[in-house]
């Protein structure tokens, strides 16, 4: 093994310039490999976001939506039904639509204002859908102009509790106006890729884009309704029971209710393949690179077969070449992905996981031995005979 | 005290086509510790295939070969590789040394190899560059070095395990008259002090006076055994020979020397 060592790290350092040259390309290949996990958990993170965070254990839908969450209704009766089911805790009422906030207060038609595009999702206050405010107070009427906003709204909008804010909505062919109070802020809550801006369920419906004007209703159809349970290990028999004594829904888990959403499992695949090839290119091109280097040292290899060296040390020799060539390039492409975030624009969905990075890295690691195998084969196949210019 | 090389009858065929290439042919050999014997012969005389087998790298057809009481074709591939490295110094044509360490880690490398890298062993490392006077360049990298200096790193490696055998495969090939001479003129005089037994495989009839015995082989049989200090001329011209050549005596005979 010591000298397996001693012959691995001389080489390296030796030819330092080279491996350092070919860590960099695996360096570049964790880059990607780590900005690809980031943007897929970054767009999935805006895509789930609320869902996920939800204080509820389910999300029912009308039974003809197909979990799709735009293309459900859920009304008033339906809602009550729900809340008398034995063992649901509480149920609220949710609805979503996409509005555009001003981030200045010009509505001037000459002079478009500048807008943030937003999630407006209308919750019941004090029911499981509104999210916990980190700053300020939760919401308090049921048809109150006041907002809950998420930390990217107040950020991009620089807004605070107490200050307002104006929701710019569309009814028939025409921009609609409303002026709305930030009565708390919460943490990140993206929902559809988008931040969120939280209203109660009638204001919600009073604001949501409409084809014609509607009168006000006091207990407006959502979309879904959030459901807490008495006992959340009881998941898959509740939400059984549910759909048993309430016409017309279905319900599911949270997970099941983001996966759902559009695009999300497409989006997700897309970026998990995308992964996939540049871990499979890392493969190939470390292969490749150790290939051409055992080809290069045959006659080397072949001396040393002849002096004695066993195919063991010849074997570990390369492995742990590889090893260094690859630590250094994950360690060099980390320290580079970490430094290129903090320079990354806000509107870039980019979130470096602790847990997907560190799955990226575990299997940037595994790609250069995985790359390295056909190599350190040939090497053992090597024979010390082409020492003597008789071996093929 | 075993011989330090015992071959008999080595025969070694490879087969072409339907039929067979006879590369060796009963070619029988013995060689006690402190013996330094020549191989000459032209190209595709089965000098190098010889050596090949005395190292362990090939196996005989039929015959056998036995270092220090070892029978070789006996063994399996891992025994023969840690019998070389014990038993056996080598010394190539090219491609001696390990290029990316110095001229002193590449003679450390065998006592590595044979976990005999302590102070002393260093010290015996360091001690034999010296005396093949490379005192200047123990640090060196093999290519910083002249061809005369790399060879001389070689034998300083054969020999620093002080093996039973030391082979060489044509150690002059690339170096000029004086440094060819020079090197075959330090080898043969560290193997008859240290007691080595050595062979080496050379083409170059002006290296094979410091060797005791010189075979000569033609189509991989042993043509003549000569004594290079009587019997030199005899290997560029039959005529001039004085002892009786090998076909008198019969192939298979062993070439005692």
């Amino acid at each position: 093994m010591s000298t397996a060592v001693h012959l691995a790290f001389k080489e390296v350092w030796r030819n330092r310039a080279r491996f350092l040259l070919f860590s960099l390309v695996v360096a570049l290949i964790t880059l990607l490999v780590l900005f690809i996990a980031a943007l897929g958990e970054g767009l999935g993170s805006g895509n789930r976001e609320y869902l996920e965070k939800l204080n509820a254990d389910l999300i029912v839908y009308q039974d003809t939506a197909r979990l799709a969450i735009a293309g459900s209704r859920i009304g008033c009766d339906t809602r009550g039904s729900i809340r008398s089911v034995e063992g649901v805790r509480d149920a609220g009422a949710l609805g979503f639509s996409s509005v555009s906030v001003l981030i200045d207060e010009s509505t001037d038609a000459v002079y478009p204002p500048e807008l943030l595009d937003i999630s407006l999702v209308g919750v019941e206050p004090g029911k499981p859908g509104e999210p916990p405010v980190v700053t300020g107070q939760g919401l308090l009427r049921k048809s109150a102009d006041e907002a809950i906003i998420d930390r990217t709204v107040a950020m991009v909008t620089e807004r605070g509790v107490g200050d307002s804010i104006t929701i710019r909505s569309t009814l028939g062919n025409e921009y609609e106006y409303y002026s709305l109070q930030v009565v708390g802020i919460t943490d990140s809550r993206k929902y559809g890729l988008q931040p969120s801006v939280f209203v109660p369920i009638v204001t919600w419906d009073k604001v949501r884009p409409k084809a014609v004007a509607a009168a006000v209703q006091e207990d407006p159809a959502c979309n879904v309704v959030a459901v807490q349970l008495e006992d959340p290990a009881q998941l898959e028999s509740m939400r059984q029971r549910l759909q048993a004594q309430v016409d017309r829904i279905e319900a599911v888990g949270r997970k099941t209710a983001y996966e759902n959403t559009p695009g999300y499992t497409a989006q997700q695949s897309t970026l998990n393949t995308q992964n996939g090839f540049a871990l499979l290119i890392g493969v190939l091109v470390v292969g490749g690179f150790f290939q051409i280097q055992t080809l290069q040292k045959v006659p080397q290899i072949g001396m040393l077969k002849a002096i004695g060296t066993p195919n063991l040390v010849v074997a570990l020799a390369a492995l742990i070449q590889i090893l260094i060539v690859t630590l250094v390039g994950v360690i060099i492409g980390s320290l580079a992905s970490f430094g290129l975030s903090l320079t990354m624009p806000p509107n870039i969905p980019i979130i470096f996981d602790p847990r997907s990075s560190v799955i990226a890295v575990v299997s940037l690691l595994f790609m250069g031995p995985i790359g390295g195998l056909v190599s350190i084969r040939y090497s053992l196949r090597v024979e010390p005979l082409i020492a003597l210019g008789l071996g093929s | 005290m075993a011989a330090a090389l015992e071959a008999q009858l080595v025969v070694k065929q490879y087969p072409v086509g339907s039929g067979v290439v006879t590369a060796v042919d009963r070619v029988s050999l013995n060689l006690e510790r402190g013996g330094f014997v020549a191989l000459v012969g032209p190209s595709g005389s089965g000098k190098t295939t010889m050596l090949a087998m005395m190292a362990g790298l090939l196996r005989p057809t039929s015959g056998s070969i036995v270092i220090n009481g070892q029978e070789l074709s006996q063994m399996k591939e891992t025994e023969r590789s840690r019998f070389r490295r014990r038993n056996i110094g080598f010394t190539f044509q090219a491609n001696n040394l390990v290029p990316y360490l110095t001229a002193l880690e590449n003679v450390e490398l065998m006592l590595r190899l044979n976990q005999q890298f302590d102070a002393a062993g260093r010290r015996r490392a360091k001690e034999l560059l010296v005396l093949l006077g490379l005192e200047e360049r123990l640090h060196v990298l093999p290519r910083q070095l002249s061809g005369g200096q790399r060879q001389r790193v070689a034998i300083a490696r054969s020999l620093i395990n002080r093996p039973t055998l030391v082979l060489a495969d044509e150690p002059t090939a690339s170096l000029d008259t004086e440094r060819a001479i020079q090197v075959v003129e330090t080898l043969a005089s560290l193997v008859h002090e240290q007691g080595n037994a050595g062979v080496m495989v050379t083409h170059d009839l002006r290296m094979v006076e410091y060797a005791d015995r010189v075979i000569q082989m033609l189509d991989g049989r042993v043509e003549r055994v000569v004594s290079p200090q009587d019997d030199l001329a005899c290997l560029a011209d039959p005529a001039e020979c004085r002892l009786i050549p090998a076909d008198v005596l019969g192939f298979g005979e062993p070439a005692e020397v």
